[in-house]
């Protein structure tokens, strides 16, 4: 027998497990569509964790504290971007840097945060449709920001297909030479999608700190910035699936920890371990791919663009 | 002018510094004093330093012959942890083994432990093209996993009272020191000889030749014979190979045993030194100096000034902005444009 309120809890699980992924890679998907590799993610989430935990704290409104968040990461992009774009330095060095930079300070910020409670983002229930049973709690009894990541996936997937921004973005991102030449702005066009994806990233934070675990604890950002980089990948650019993607490397770590729930003897290390290691094979398996990968890579990213006149 | 790029980002971190403390309700001078100055008028924490130093500086060359060859490995601390659980198998698997090759065998483990987790990205890029730095990084968190595994589960002392901690290995497993008492290990000394080696061979073998070529001009690369898949694995295994020395000296020199946390980030520090040190394997041993001194001052910070440790890692990654930074500002003239005089100046050319 299927016991259905436990698929649904773990469903829910899942849910809360897949959200910040899937918010910082639009974000990625969106620089990376305009030329900018930003390896940035991680300490961007990191800073949107905790600013998003200060907010909440300081004014006890989670809203303030989602707010925050996305400020937090966008402003952590801005010397990225003020390098990478207005000086041409090299874009895998800065990000780098900027993740090292981001984890330290978010574990200065967060250090007076470590082991105080936090506030969890409300449930929308939705009267009615809430208490159908399995669909309900899983379809129409999620928080705000869940929505919000489903809706963003989908205004991305038309702004980038259906909008003349969107054609603009991937013409700087494909040919940033000729973009220019059009009389496109090269460098505007990467400052807003750089503080874009850093916002989104800011928000993937402030879901691990609000949503996911209500609380600060230092580097919770686990690696899973640079789970979102590589997802990225793993959809060829397009927002419908990094969705796909980042829902898959959900239910990953979910289930691990529901089968050794489940009396499988695995140690919990190994089950720690495998969006890990699923993110090498999954790497392996869609780079074996290459005629795809030329097919969609932006052309210049991680090409700096120098203006010559 | 490529010497001022480090030091310009060093004044840079140092203001930063002053202003952070200030904000902090902490007197900078006194806080930049306990944190810079400090560690080094004292012997024993000149020795500290040193001993900090030696492991950054062991990553950080095998790095830099990576990044000239632009082959970006940053799984370092994957590195030097699979060396040191390598060679710690030995001591740990066989405690009462006592002969003048167990500390030889350990250290050539170590290196191969670091070699064979190095060859996995470099293996995984040439032969599918996927992307070395999310796979040396994913291998470094899967790294620390097995570590935390191996010293809470199979390798986990008897008498430890639950305590996630190996048996200490004996005397026979314990890197000898360089002055009688103190802290200085023999260890020291590979960092010094692997810096040495690396300038020599960069600048006098075809192989530091190829790097060069490899990072700089890859269709020139190509067309000079040089293998770019030759070069992505033999970097990585250097490097790897580098990484586990420097974690199995830092168990068998310092700590003694293997525990959860045998590293401070080391691995991702030396990625700071390598460009502190402009991938220079000599220049990188001064860095690693600064870097090691920034993580004594960042104890003494704590204890003295009750300022959180965790400051110190945010010195060095605003340290890394600010070295890219810098380097562009040394590397181009800059030349504010106002868009009426770049129209004149069109005209002007027209």
């Amino acid at each position: 027998m299927v016991d259905w309120p436990v698929v649904a809890a773990i469903v829910l699980t899942i849910v809360t497990a897949s959200t910040p992924l899937l918010l910082a890679a639009l974000g990625e998907v969106v620089a990376e569509r305009s030329g900018v590799l930003n390896l940035g993610v991680e300490g961007m989430m990191a800073i949107g964790a905790v600013s998003g935990f200060a907010a909440t704290h300081a004014t006890g409104s989670t809203f303030a504290g989602v707010i925050a968040s996305a400020i937090g990461g966008m402003i952590l992009a801005v010397p990225f971007a003020v390098l990478v774009i207005n000086l041409s330095v090299n874009q895998v060095a800065t990000g780098l840097s900027l993740t090292l930079f981001g984890l330290g300070a978010s574990a200065m910020i967060g250090d007076k945060y470590v082991g105080v409670p936090g506030i969890k983002l409300p449930q929308l229930h939705i009267p009615g449709l809430s208490d159908i049973p399995f669909i309900g709690p899983v379809l129409f009894g999620q928080d705000g920001l869940v929505y919000f990541s489903v809706v963003l996936t989908i205004a991305i997937g038309w702004f980038l297909t259906r909008s003349r921004g969107g054609l603009v973005l991937r013409a700087v991102g494909d040919n940033h030479d000729s973009a220019h030449n059009l009389g496109l702005s090269v460098l505007g066009v990467r400052w807003a999608a750089v503080l874009f994806g850093g916002a989104c990233a800011g928000l993937g934070g402030g879901y691990l700190s609000l949503g996911y675990t209500p609380l600060w604890t230092e580097n919770m950002t686990a690696g899973r910035g640079w789970i979102a980089v590589a997802l990225v990948v793993f959809a060829s650019w397009r927002p419908a699936r990094v969705l796909v993607g980042a829902y898959l490397f959900g239910a990953v770590t979910i289930l691990g920890f529901h089968a050794q729930g489940m009396g499988l003897a695995i140690p919990s290390q190994f089950i720690s371990a495998l969006p890990y290691l699923a993110t090498v094979v999954v790497l392996v398996i869609i780079s074996g791919n290459k005629a795809m990968l030329r097919a969609n890579t932006p052309a210049c990213l991680g090409k700096p663009f120098v203006p010559t006149r | 002018m490529s010497v001022l790029s480090p030091v310009i980002a060093i004044v840079m971190t140092l203001i930063l510094g002053a202003v952070l403390f200030t904000a902090l309700g902490v007197n900078p001078a006194q806080a930049l004093y306990v944190y810079f100055v400090e560690p080094v008028t004292q012997l024993w924490s000149l020795e500290e330093l040193v001993v900090k130093a030696a492991p950054l500086a062991l990553i950080a060359i095998g790095l830099a012959l990576c990044y000239r060859a632009n082959v970006w490995n940053i799984g370092a601390e994957g590195q030097f942890t699979a060396g040191a659980i390598f060679g710690s198998a030995i001591p740990i698997l066989l405690p009462d083994w006592d002969s003048w090759m167990v500390l030889p065998l350990m250290l050539i483990l170590g290196v191969i432990g670091g070699m064979l987790y190095a060859a996995i990205p470099a293996i995984l890029k040439n032969r599918f093209g996927a992307n070395e730095i999310l796979t040396s990084l994913m291998l470094s968190y899967i790294a620390l996993l097995v570590l935390d595994w191996l010293v809470r589960g199979p390798w986990r002392d008897p008498g430890s009272f639950n305590f996630p901690q190996s048996v200490t290995f004996s005397d026979a497993a314990t890197l000898p020191l360089l002055v009688s008492d103190g802290r200085l290990h023999v260890g020291v000394l590979f960092a010094v000889l692997a810096a040495l080696i690396a300038a020599i061979r960069l600048s006098f073998s075809v192989q530091g030749f190829a790097i060069e070529v490899a990072g700089n001009a890859p269709r020139a690369a190509r067309f000079s014979g040089f293998s770019q898949k030759r070069i992505t694995l033999s970097v990585f295994l250097i490097s790897g190979g580098l990484a586990g020395l420097a974690g199995i000296c830092e168990v068998s020199g310092v700590l003694n045993q293997l525990r959860p946390e045998i590293s401070p980030g080391y691995g991702f520090a030396a990625i700071i030194v390598a460009f502190l040190g402009r991938l220079n394997p000599l220049a990188i041993l001064l860095a690693a100096l600064l870097l090691a001194l920034s993580y004594i001052g960042g104890e003494g910070a704590q204890a003295e000034l009750a300022v959180s440790s965790t400051v110190t890692r945010l010195f060095q990654g605003f340290l890394l902005l600010m070295i890219l930074g810098c380097d562009t500002l040394i590397a181009y003239k800059i030349r504010l444009v106002t868009s009426r005089s770049h129209a004149s100046g069109e005209a002007a050319r027209g």
